[in-house]
């Protein structure tokens, strides 16, 4: 399979996770759908590792995996402090600094 | 047979990625989450990257989504309202997303990749091995590994401090609930 296969299938996968973003409103599954996308990513990443022939992206998609564990667990920390002072789950409620 | 398996992996992929964002029960959405991780873990498995395809596995199918089941079933199902702050948001987001896609696929098909060939270089057999991606992690990207596992340490201690019990914690939430209420009627 050519290296464009998959690169447009990342591509459809990126934008998948971008519309959950916008779309939902519920912190966990934008975190999801964060995953999505860097998921997408992590593709992209091993598909030019693959047609290039250089490990390189292989390593980078590992670095992308951690750090997206670190999203994960900040994030959950974050849901579950929010559901201990009974703030409603809910992105759009969350209008504290105005934003 | 690669193209079978491509075609396979990619429709496991986008069902599971499309089934996260549609369905309603954050629960259900997790669970779709693993399909979605499952499949792209054969589409990297059709990559050469055995040890990439064995991580995704054991990280995320096996730790990460457990981590989101446990705080799904502890937050509970949320539903969410119909009530819209943006008006047509429903509609413009799926909009933007597909100019998204046109967007990246234009960039990444209107450059010169076609030269790359069908099949891309011979690789050595050892080609995303264990061995391979343990040599280069310890070797030529040591700085990289040791500022992750430090990046891992900071984030294990912050969800500690996040999501630790403090006291006053109960004393403290009818009022920062009224807060909240208070501040979302104000607005909208």
């Amino acid at each position: 399979m050519a290296v464009e296969w998959y690169l447009v299938l990342s591509a459809l996968l990126f934008a998948t996770g971008a519309a959950g973003l916008l779309i939902r409103r519920n912190p966990l599954v934008i975190l999801l759908c964060l995953e999505l996308m860097l998921n997408a990513g992590n593709l992209a990443l091993l598909a030019f590792a693959r047609s290039l022939g250089n490990a390189d992206g292989q390593i980078f998609a590992l670095v992308v995996m951690v750090v997206a564990a670190c999203e994960v667990v900040i994030g959950l920390g974050l849901i579950v402090a929010m559901y201990r002072r009974r703030i409603p789950l809910n992105v759009d409620d969350m209008r504290g600094l105005r934003g | 047979m690669v193209q079978i398996a491509f075609f396979a992996g990619a429709l496991g992929a986008l069902g599971g990625a499309i089934a996260v964002i549609a369905l309603r029960n954050p629960f259900y959405s997790v669970l779709a989450l693993i399909v979605h991780l499952v499949s792209l873990a054969g589409l990297f498995l059709l990559l050469h990257a055995e040890f990439v395809a064995a991580a995704q596995i054991v990280v995320y199918a096996g730790a990460i989504v457990v981590l989101y089941v446990f705080v799904a079933a502890y937050v509970g199902g949320v539903e969410e309202p119909l009530w819209e702050p943006i008006p047509g948001q429903r509609v413009l987001a799926p909009l933007f997303a597909a100019g998204l896609f046109v967007v990246i696929s234009i960039a990444v098909l209107g450059t010169g990749l076609a030269a790359l060939g069908e099949r891309g270089p011979e690789i050595s057999p050892g080609f995303g091995s264990p061995e391979e991606i343990g040599v280069l992690l310890l070797e030529r990207f040591l700085l990289v590994f040791e500022v992750v596992s430090l990046l891992l340490l900071v984030a294990a201690v912050a969800a500690v401090v996040l999501a630790g019990r403090r006291r006053g914690d109960d004393e403290l939430a009818p009022a920062g609930a009224g807060r909240e209420a208070g501040d979302a009627g104000g607005v909208g």
